[in-house]
């Protein structure tokens, strides 16, 4: 598949403080990327630069091939952009405004009507086409925000926490529009619903302190858990100390540990070593040693545990 | 071309989406009229001229365009919508040039709500409309000029009142250059050139010469060059925040 967004190296310094800090990864068409990151780690500000915005203080970006610096009017031609919080002017009508955002993206006349009528079904809009922006909720207002980056079919879709304010049925709405529009365009998304990522995400990024800490699809982030994919097992009372000790010697097992659940039982979370697959391993076990237990289950482990893993705790990052 | 009338029409739309316009408006036309009937006393003068009127004009502007620049820039960086608009494909120039030529049309619309005046001294006598014509030419080129100026203040800041102070400073000192008041706060250090061209820089110098009927070609230059000069400033200051 073509790159659509590339960029290599790209730093953001505001005086003293480096916000982005020589970020380089390549986007392709039918990806969707998310922007994962602690609030203040530099995901805004590198999609500001992408959409132009900001200048970057070194590296570049491209997007199709385009440097962003050379020829930016070409590049914002070819990129539908949502900003944070998605600022449309608030004393326009939804029409008037996306009529506006029409003509500058060079549609007019009947074509700029016919799409905004196409873009506004889509988004579902129609119930408020004719108020003014101001008087809409944070749903509408996300929404036309959503409406005016797609309005000219842009190859590639910035988009800068599109769900956030959101209540589960738009989140829902805004992921299925990402996903239908996913496979002809190349799409970023900021996010700090991790959840998200497994939803809409074909791969993730992780930025902390403006550096790029990791890059893969929400599999491969997950494996760097020592959790991936552990068994669980939860176990009667009485067969506590026979089971600890014979899933111990299970091959393939490195690492055994006991916790108490809140409703009493005890549940033994049973690592396996890199690679091993050990349920017919623990399976076993659990039939010949007459261990009585009321669950068994593989756990992939959450990308929140891989977040808080890679981006050190957020404490000191918040 | 086509942007900066795109950028334009939405920006003169958001002008009367408010009441702001109209009661802009109103209040010029007001003043105009107040400063002339009666600080200017009118009638009293037995002329068919409008120089009283004209006269009161950059005193007006200077109160009143900062009022209506102040928001250009400051609005946008403050609710936001400047990441909208600057990320739409269209050039620092065109966004620049687009939200000035707004703010100048309608300072134009106040200007022309002013001619039932014009229209009140052809009645009452036979005055010079050569002159008058002159005089509202050279009234909207001042206004552009102050406007500009105005521009660049509030691509400056995110908050209008200091976009509206520091505009209102830069027109006063533009406006009074031409005066001691002014000038011999240069004369004591500054270069005799530089005291020149402050004093050539005079708005009220330039007014006053075209509501005489005496509009020359440098004039127009003048103003032209104010506009072009303090809107390239605009562009820097804008982009220089995209750099920041």
């Amino acid at each position: 598949m073509e790159t659509m967004v590339e960029l290599d190296n790209l730093s953001k310094h505001f005086g003293p403080f480096v916000a982005v800090d020589g970020i380089s990864l390549k986007v392709r068409k039918g990806e969707v990327l998310g922007f994962l990151g602690p609030n203040g780690a530099g995901k805004s500000t590198t999609m500001r630069m992408v959409a132009g915005f900001l200048t970057a203080t070194s590296g570049t970006a491209k997007v199709c091939g385009h440097d962003v610096e050379a020829e930016p009017v070409l590049v914002k031609s070819l990129i539908g952009y949502m900003a944070e919080g998605s600022p449309s002017y608030e004393d326009m009508t939804v029409r008037a405004f996306l009529k506006f955002i029409a003509e500058v993206r060079g549609l007019s006349g009947r074509p700029a009507a016919v799409r905004i009528e196409e873009v506004v079904s889509k988004i579902k809009l129609e119930a408020v086409i004719d108020r003014s922006i101001e008087v809409l909720s944070k749903g509408y207002k996300r929404r036309v925000g959503m409406a005016q980056a797609i309005l000219h079919d842009p190859p590639v879709l910035i988009l800068d926490e599109p769900t956030d304010g959101l209540d589960p049925n738009q989140k829902h709405h805004v992921r299925t529009l990402i996903e239908e529009m996913a496979s002809e365009k190349a799409i970023i998304v900021s996010t700090h619903i991790l959840e998200e990522v497994e939803a809409v995400c074909t791969r993730a990024v992780v930025i902390g302190n403006g550096k790029l800490l990791a890059d893969g699809t929400s599999e491969d982030l997950l494996s760097i858990l020592p959790e991936h994919d552990a068994i669980h097992v939860v176990v009667k009372p009485v067969t506590v100390d026979l089971a600890v000790s014979k899933l111990q010697t299970v091959p393939g097992v490195s690492r055994v540990t006991l916790t108490q659940r809140a409703d009493g039982a005890s549940q033994i979370a049973c690592m396996p070593r890199e690679g091993a697959e050990i349920i017919d391993g623990i399976n076993s076990v659990l039939r010949d040693d007459g261990i009585s237990y009321s669950e068994v289950y593989k756990h992939r482990g959450d990308l929140d545990a891989v977040f808080r893993k890679i981006t050190g705790g957020g404490s000191n990052n918040a | 071309m086509r942007n900066i009338w795109i950028i334009a029409k939405r920006e003169l739309h958001g002008y009367f989406t408010t009441p702001m316009a109209f009661i802009f408006i109103a209040i010029f036309v007001a003043l105009t009229g107040a400063f002339t009937f009666y600080i200017g006393r009118f009638f009293d003068r037995g002329q068919a001229s409008l120089e009283t009127f004209f006269s009161f004009h950059p005193w007006l502007y200077l109160l009143l365009v900062p009022a209506v620049a102040m928001r250009l820039w400051s609005e946008e960086r403050k609710s936001g919508t400047i990441e909208q608009l600057l990320t739409l494909p269209i050039t620092t120039a065109d966004a620049v040039l687009g939200k000035f030529a707004a703010a100048w049309l309608f300072c134009g619309i106040a200007l022309v709500s002013t001619v039932p005046i014009w229209i009140t001294v052809s009645y009452l006598g036979d005055p010079d409309h050569g002159v008058i014509t002159l005089s509202y030419v050279g009234s909207f080129l001042m206004a552009g000029a102050f406007l500009s100026i105005g521009s660049c203040m509030s691509a400056l800041t995110r908050n209008q009142i200091i976009a509206f102070i520091a505009s209102a400073a830069v027109c006063f000192v533009f406006t009074m250059s031409g005066l001691d008041l002014v000038l011999n706060f240069f004369r004591g250090w500054a270069p005799t050139f530089l005291v020149d061209v402050i004093a050539a820089s005079s708005f009220l110098v330039r007014f006053e010469s075209v509501t005489r009927g005496v509009m020359e070609f440098r004039d127009i230059v003048f103003f032209v060059s104010m506009m072009a000069f303090w809107l390239f400033a605009t562009s820097v200051a804008v982009d220089a925040k995209k750099a920041a």
